[in-house]
Parts: structure tokens; sequence; C-alpha cells
């Protein structure tokens, strides 16, 4: 039964691409005019974007239209809390759409808002193509990442808090329903990441943690492939891996016990002089590590991304719908590679917190 | 040759030494699995850990280039 | 470059999102799930242990039968010697007091026979005497009907008694 589903997925994707890519060529006929820029393309895609752009009518013709879903706007300037809804830039993002709200003018350039200083009207580049005559407010926007992220949030919580209700109703706590799929992965992560990393003895103070990460890395990896949501590529931007890297970081420094620093200040075992020369080495060591984490999953995530972009910019770029028999085909090929990989990172970064707070709480055994 | 060409050498040759890191990770992962098939899950993860600690490297070149572009 | 300059509204709302899912998750999900789990775990392990114990007891409790058995057993193999050491004297010594008394009566019919012996020798003794005494004098009474013979024998009874 399973192999039958999995046969008709398959298909079913493998249809829904073929299509799409039809579907997209006969859009890049519309456009002659316009060369198509993969770069652009697949930048515009990787990064964050205020509103969810979902489709686009018509490109490049008078009667163009999108549809998107419209997400707030907050920004933080000298005129105090400023919001709006993206929508105001009729998706724009070469900063020609100029919106005046609460004494500024705002600009979207590559989805990056910028303020106009006073009594500039339109934004002007230098050779670079940045910004010159504007500075950037602190932003807090909900961006389609931020957005997603929420999603992926509210998800989480339906998952697990129904899973744990259903421990709570059954006496003798046998999973049912939702509970008996969430409970062999909560094991998982329990038995394969926690036990052996941090130690039999201390690794439940950690559980929440290593959980809560593995779950939420997971998820919005998965969600960052769904082309519905226009691959909202939150695990691969580097804001939200940093954020969580640095919580690894906070933990693992504040659970670090006297062993921990000893091994970082004077190294045990060594000669002084070796001693000496270790300890900036375990310094840096201290940082690389949580960066290393916070490069890992973002270049993983967004090089995932960035391929199957570029295999389905081939079609425009060759500007012949046949290259779809070569892209498509590539393009769910790395397509299952990265349903896989959403689950290995998520595990590699995991684990790899869970080695880093059992770093930071072994104890002195010689 | 621009930056851009020798930073995105780099990040290749980068790619190269990951590449060949991970590949004897790998193999020698199939020979203990082969070895020792009742060890599988264990050699597994380790690996995966490894080939993750490996990869870093690679993307620390990648991240390199994409600074320098 | 731009690729990898994070945002401070994403950092900000990813704290402040993973923060709140943290806590709810930890009180709400995590606590009770593994707790469940634990519980379920522990409950196993002591199922197992008292099943182990269980064992033990039921072990116990057959090497104890088997004691007993082997006891029983032995108990029953020393009566049956016994049984067996107490038919065998009894039979000996029925056997010795058949014998003592079949010789006792051997003793007693060859005394008796002895005695019979005896007697019939000694009634034969006299029936010989008798009849020897008849048969002489009928002889005597023969020879002596004749006279030379008379002279004969008293001569030769002489010769007899002048040798002694």
């Amino acid at each position: 039964m399973t192999l039958n589903t999995f046969k008709s997925v398959l298909f079913s994707a493998l249809f829904l691409a073929i299509s799409f890519a039809g579907y997209a060529t006969e859009d890049s006929d519309n456009k002659d005019d316009k060369e198509f820029d993969a770069n652009e393309m697949i930048m515009h895609h990787v990064k964050d974007a205020y509103g969810m752009h979902i489709i686009t009518f018509n490109e490049g013709k008078e009667d163009e239209h999108h549809i998107s879903i419209p997400l707030p706007v907050i920004l933080w300037t000298e005129n105090g809390l400023t919001t709006f809804m993206s929508s105001e830039f009729h998706h724009d993002y070469s900063g020609q759409v100029v919106v005046e709200k609460n004494g500024g003018r705002f600009v979207n350039v590559h989805e990056k808002i910028y303020q106009l200083n006073d009594g500039e009207s339109v934004v002007s580049y230098d050779a670079e193509h940045h910004p010159v005559n504007a500075k950037m407010p602190l932003d807090f926007s909900i961006t389609r990442n931020v957005f997603m992220m929420w999603v992926s949030f509210t998800i989480l919580l339906l998952i697990f808090l129904t899973a744990a209700r259903h421990y709570k109703k059954s006496e003798n706590n046998i999973p049912k329903g939702i509970a008996s799929f969430v409970e062999p992965l909560v094991v998982f992560v329990r038995d394969e990441i926690g036990k052996p990393m941090i130690g039999e003895h201390k690794y439940k103070k950690y559980m929440p943690y290593l959980l809560t990460v593995f779950f939420f890395i997971w998820i919005n990896n998965i969600f960052g492939l769904i082309p519905f949501f226009n691959g909202a590529n939150l695990s691969g931007n580097i804001a939200f891996t940093l954020t969580l890297a640095f919580v690894t970081f906070i933990i693992t420094t504040f659970s670090g016990n006297k062993n921990y620093w000893k091994h970082i200040f004077w190294m045990p075992g060594v000669p002084v002089p070796m001693k000496i020369f270790l300890m900036p080495i375990e310094i840096i060591g201290m940082f690389t590590k949580p960066i290393s984490l916070m490069i890992r999953l973002f270049a993983n995530i967004t090089a995932g991304h960035i391929i199957i972009l570029a295999l389905y910019s081939l079609i425009f770029i060759f500007k012949t719908e046949f290259m779809g028999f070569v892209s498509v085909p590539f393009a769910l090929f790395i397509g299952i590679i990265e349903i896989i990989v959403t689950a290995i990172q998520a595990y590699i970064f995991t684990v790899l917190s869970a080695l880093y707070f059992g770093m930071a709480t072994e104890e002195a055994h010689h | 040759m621009t930056i851009t060409g020798i930073a995105a050498l780099g990040a290749g040759l980068a790619a190269i030494g990951a590449g060949i890191g991970i590949g004897k990770i790998g193999g020698s992962a199939m020979e203990a699995m082969a070895r020792q098939p009742e060890m599988h899950g264990k050699i597994q993860s380790s690996a995966l850990i490894l080939a993750a600690f490996v990869e870093a490297v690679a993307l620390f070149g990648v991240v390199a280039a994409i600074i320098l572009k | 470059m731009e690729l990898i300059k994070p945002g401070f509204g994403l950092v900000f709302w990813t704290l402040i999102t993973f923060s709140i899912l943290l806590f709810i998750l930890r009180k709400f999900a995590w606590k009770p799930i593994l707790g469940a789990v634990e519980e379920r775990e522990d409950g196993i392990k002591n199922a197992l242990a008292s099943a182990e114990k269980a064992r033990k007891e039921m072990e116990n409790l057959h090497a104890d039968n088997e004691r007993i058995l082997k006891e029983a057993r032995t108990e029953r193999e020393t009566m049956l010697k016994e049984a067996r050491d107490i038919k065998a004297k009894m039979i000996a010594d029925a056997k010795d007091e058949a014998q003592a008394q079949a010789s006792k009566m051997i003793e007693q019919a060859q005394a008796a026979i002895e005695s019979e012996k005896k007697s019939a020798m000694a009634e034969l003794k006299n029936h010989v005497a008798g009849l020897s005494l008849d048969i002489a004098e009928k002889v005597v009474r023969q020879e002596l009907s004749n006279k030379d013979k008379q002279l004969e024998l008293v001569e030769s009874m002489l010769g007899e008694a002048k040798l002694n």
C-alpha cells in the first residue's frame, strides 16, 4: 500500500513539475523583450521578501497582475513605529514606488526597505547599485520568512500538543493517532542524540532544547521545499541559523563546568608552552563551533534551493521547453535528495548542539 | 582573472577537498558496516557527523567566495 | 555578500518565536510525552524485573520440588533396601532354623535308628545264640551218638586246653 502511495505521489509530482515547466515556458515567450536573469530570479527566491508572492499573470504586459498575500511592514524610524502593508509597494522591489508614511518616505530596493533622506523623493544609486541617498531603518517587518516561521510554529504546536494530550487521556500511556507518529521521533532524539552525546545522567536537562530545535529546523526545511509557499527559505536564511546557533552557544557557555573551562584556558596533560599555544586556538574554537553550525545549515539549505532553481532556469536560458525533459528529472532527483537533506541537516544541527553540550558538561576522567 | 573568478576557484578547490574527505569517510564507513553489520546504526551516525565536520570546511570556502563576490 | 548578512528583524522574530516555542513545548509537550514514554519504559522494566523474579521463584520452587523428590526417592531407596535386607535376613534365619530343625530331626532319627539297631542287634544276638545253641545241641547230639567221635572231641578239647 505504501509503495503504491509513494508511486502515485511520485507520478503526480512528476506530472505537476512537467506541467508547471510547460506553463512557465509559455510565460517566457510573452516577455521576449526582457532578458531572463537566472541569478536575479534565484537570489530573489532565496532571499527574504515582504509579502507572500504566489503567482504573476501577464508579466511585463499592460494588464500584469499578481496574486500574493500582503504582510505587514513594521519599521522603527526616528519618528517612532511605522507600519503599513507590503501591498503598498505594488510588488515593486526596484525602488520606484515610494510609500509615504509617518513623515518618512520608504522604498523597496531588492526586498530591503530604505528610508529616503529628508527632501529626497527618488532613490539614486552608486556604481554597485547601493542606494546613496537613503538609510535603512530598523526593520521588524513580518516578512514571508517570519510568516512561514509562524505557520510552522502553529503546526508544531498543533502536532505536539495534540500528541501530548493523547498521553494524558490514555490510561496506560499507549500512543494513538498522531502520538504514535511523534513518539518514535521523540524517542529517536532522546536515544540517538541526547543520551549518547550528552550522557546518561545529564541529558534530561537539554532534551527540551534538542527536541524543539530538531523539529523546528526540520519542519522549516520541509516548508522551504514546498513550492506554494514560494519556497520561503527560512532555514536557509543566515539570520535564522545565526539565532539558533547563538542559542546553542549560550547554552554551551552557561552549562560549561570547571573541566570545560580548564580545557579551554589551561589544557591538562600537555607541557606549559603547549598550554599557552593551545589557549587561543581553544578560545577561537569556542566561537567557530556555533559559527560552523550556522554556516552549515544556511549553506546546505540555500545550496539545495539554488540547485533546483538553477535547473529550472535552464529551460529559460535555453529558451526551449524541451530542456524540461532534462531539467525536470534532475530537479526532481535533487528534490528527493533535498527531502533527505531536510532531515539530515536537522539531525546534524541537533547532534552537534548535543555534542557541544556534552563537551561542556563532561567531567574530568583522569 | 577577476576577484570573483579567484573566489569561485577557491570555492571549487574547497569543494574538491571536502569531496575527497567525505568520499573517504563514506568508503570507510561502508567497509566498516560490511565488516560489522551489527554496528550499522552507530557507524552511520558517526559517519554523518564526521561528514558534517568535513563539509563545514567546504562551506567556509563557499561563504568566503560569497563574501568576496 | 547580502546572502550572509543576517537581517536584524528576522533574528529578532526568530529569537522570540523560538523562545516561545521552546517554552510552550517544554511545558506542554515534551514533559508529558517524555514523561509518558519514561513511565511506560519503567513499567516495562518493572514488569520484566518482576517476571524475572517470578521466574526465579519458580525456579526455586522447582529446585525445592526436585530436592524433595530426591529426598523421597532416596528415602524410598533406603526403605526398600532395608526391606530387602530384612527379607534376606528373614529368609536366612528361616533357612538356618529349618536346617537346625532338620539336622536335629536327622540326629534324632539317627539316634532312634541306632537304638533300634542296637536292640535289633541284641535281639538278633539272643536269637542267634539260641539258634546256635539249638544247632550246637543238634550237632552235638548227632556227634555224640557215635562213641568215637565223642572221644575225639574230648581229646581235641583237651589238646586245646593244654595249649592254654
